[in-house]
């Protein structure tokens, strides 16, 4: 099911950028080209041809892996853009990371203590976090933690592993925070769900402690609606991070892609926001597959699935 | 004593028989953050107004003379009596600068959402009714935006058709389109099925009769609760993508693009003009929950519905 949407998807970003103005020839070679040069160039890059042959030519360089030259530089923008994935891709993940280990405590430990004044506290913060816009939270941190403790780099990414990760704290902080807020109120609200089960009161009557009757038969039940909407605002978190690194100059697709729509870099633009929407359905294939994991009941459905299959 | 019993029960409706207006109202009074929201809503509405009215009595002479005009004398002033906010690097008083911004933010947050559910709650009703290939191939379209994170959808079709607050609002809609159909189709399969569609058919309504006039008030109320929620989420992408310089294009005033216009100046004073950002985007999240609150949902089922959309 993912492949006919990832096709649609390049198909959607291809036609939209088709529409963007300019002509490649003269951006490429500027405005002094003679006319026959200009024309030759099109030809080159099949600019006259009708929509659905450079559709057609653009979707299969791409499962070849080549998306064609940008504008700016004359560089495939391929290697542009696998020079900048990982980078983006590591701030993803500590993002993600810091999100769940921060959200899922905070949300569990509001849950099992509903109505104290530590879980108004817990709420409000996450209420106050989620209505932040990011490059407000962004521009506070940089203010506190850059200009007047002086503990982090206002910017840019450090070479060297000590360097890279002082200089990654800022950003994730940044892209983790409004997730953390967003994980915790889920969490919270799926174990208030589960806590007052019957199977949670046998859990304890069995004489289990308080820890493994939280950890491990609450949340078996509540970590569901959790990976679902890490799943599903992995997308908003793709988005953040084209503002994160945009604010903090880190050299990852979204800044890449903020850049390139100010050069009028066509290529660019079309490349990047397709391999990031690859990266999102992949996601959240990734997300259906770890269901599987958590809930017995999805894994026999797959399982009957494949038997009938 | 029968009689006694009935007599009670009848005056127990009586008092019960309240419009549904009068439900809503005093449920939503009930709720104290609710009416905290309203409050601020009204005036952030009043405020957008105002400013319209403003520029049009006085034919843009205030516009002009203190929210775009440029005083470099008064370059990053910090706040006084007559600048309460202080002044932008080009010497603008901030004050003045948000509130004229109000009604970007508010309009074209509103704007955009309306748009997608005008286009979207259609598309979506008829996947619904009709069913079969003519829902998978609806349905699949929608998975197809709905793949492109829509921030991304927004900023590729800004790069397409360049930057305008006309552009800005077509592009936020296309990225909320899906949603609304989403929505919109879930909530017609519900309904479809019940026996007053039976019957209004029976009568001989058509198709298009039995969708606008049996169908959409039943299954209006999920695309308002999107509707809410999604306002929320288009003011702070307006602001992101005014931050980036694709939105709302200087010098209009749009919150946004407060911070972009000085965002490599680091001044702890930035915080000031931030704050009034944060509190309108806090009052709409307020407002959503509040809402949904006020409709029925228990707490925890109003975090779920809202736990998706969250930017």
């Amino acid at each position: 099911m993912a492949i006919p949407v990832l096709i649609g998807a390049t198909f959607l970003v291809f036609t939209i950028m088709y529409f963007a103005p300019g002509d490649p020839a003269e951006i490429i070679l500027g405005s002094n080209a003679t006319h026959e040069a200009l024309e030759a160039l099109r030809i080159k890059l099949g600019v006259n041809d009708p929509f659905i042959v450079q559709y057609g030519r653009f979707f299969f360089n791409l499962l070849r892996g080549d998306l064609g030259i940008s504008y700016r530089n004359s560089m495939p923008v391929t290697s542009l853009i696998a020079d900048r994935l990982c980078n983006t891709v590591y701030l993803a993940v500590s993002g993600i990371l810091f999100a769940v280990i921060v959200g899922i405590p905070v949300g569990v430990i509001s849950a099992i203590k509903q109505y104290s004044l530590l879980d108004d506290i817990i709420m409000f913060a996450t209420l106050f976090v989620t209505a932040v816009p990011t490059f407000w939270l962004a521009l506070i941190l940089v203010i506190v933690f850059s200009v007047n403790l002086g503990w982090f780099p206002a910017s840019g990414m450090g070479r060297g592993a000590s360097d890279f990760f002082v200089s990654l704290i800022l950003p994730m902080l940044t892209l983790g925070c409004g997730y953390a807020a967003l994980i915790a109120r889920t969490a919270r609200a799926s174990v208030l769900d589960v806590k007052r089960q019957d199977y949670i009161d046998t859990a304890r009557a069995k004489g289990l402690s308080e820890n493994v009757v939280i950890w491990r038969h609450m949340m078996q039940n509540a970590l569901i609606p959790i990976v679902t909407v890490i799943g599903l605002n992995f997308g908003v978190l793709l988005g953040g991070s084209v503002l994160t690194e945009s604010i903090f100059s880190w050299p990852g697709v979204g800044r890449f892609v903020v850049e390139s729509i100010t050069y009028k870099d066509t290529p660019a633009v079309l490349g990047s926001i397709v391999v990031l929407a690859i990266l999102f359905t992949l996601v959240n294939l990734l997300v259906d597959l770890i269901y599987a994991v958590l809930d017995p009941r999805i894994k026999s459905q797959y399982q009957s699935a494949w038997k009938k299959g | 004593m029968i009689n006694m019993f009935s007599r009670k029960i009848g005056k127990e409706r009586l008092n019960r028989v309240r419009s549904p207006l009068e439900q809503a109202a005093s449920q939503f009074k009930k709720n104290k953050m609710a009416v905290i929201g309203l409050v601020i809503i009204i005036v952030l509405f009043a405020v957008a107004f105002f400013t319209i009215i403003i520029d049009f009595v006085t034919n843009d002479y205030i516009y002009n003379n203190y929210v775009i005009n440029q005083n470099l004398v008064l370059r990053l002033a910090p706040p006084s009596a007559s600048h309460i906010f202080g002044c932008d690097e080009f010497g603008r008083d901030l004050f003045m600068r948000i509130l004229w911004g109000t009604k970007y933010s508010l309009f074209i947050g509103i704007g955009a959402i309306l748009l997608a559910m005008f286009i979207g709650m259609p598309i979506g009703m008829v996947a619904g009714y009709y069913g079969g290939r003519t829902d998978n191939v609806i349905m699949r379209l929608m998975d197809v935006i709905l793949a492109v994170p829509s921030m991304l959808l927004a900023m590729a079709i800004i790069a397409a058709l360049g930057t305008s607050t006309v552009n800005l609002l077509i592009a936020m809609s296309v990225a909320n389109i899906a949603r609304f159909s989403r929505i919109a189709r879930a909530s017609v399969m519900t309904v479809k099925d019940n026996e007053f569609i039976e019957a209004a058919r029976a009568i001989g309504a058509n198709d298009m009769e039995i969708l606008v006039k049996y169908i959409f008030p039943n299954a209006f109320s999920p695309n308002l609760v999107q509707f809410t929620l999604g306002i929320g989420n288009s003011i702070l992408l307006v602001a992101g993508l005014s931050y980036l310089g694709l939105g709302v294009q200087p010098p209009s005033p749009e919150w946004g693009g407060n911070p972009y216009n000085s965002k490599n100046i680091y001044e702890g004073r930035m915080a000031y003009f931030s704050i009034s950002r944060y509190v309108s985007c806090y009052i709409c999240r307020r407002f959503q929950y509040a809402w949904r609150r006020a409709e029925g949902c228990n707490g925890s089922q109003a975090e779920k519905v809202g736990s998706e959309f969250i930017v």
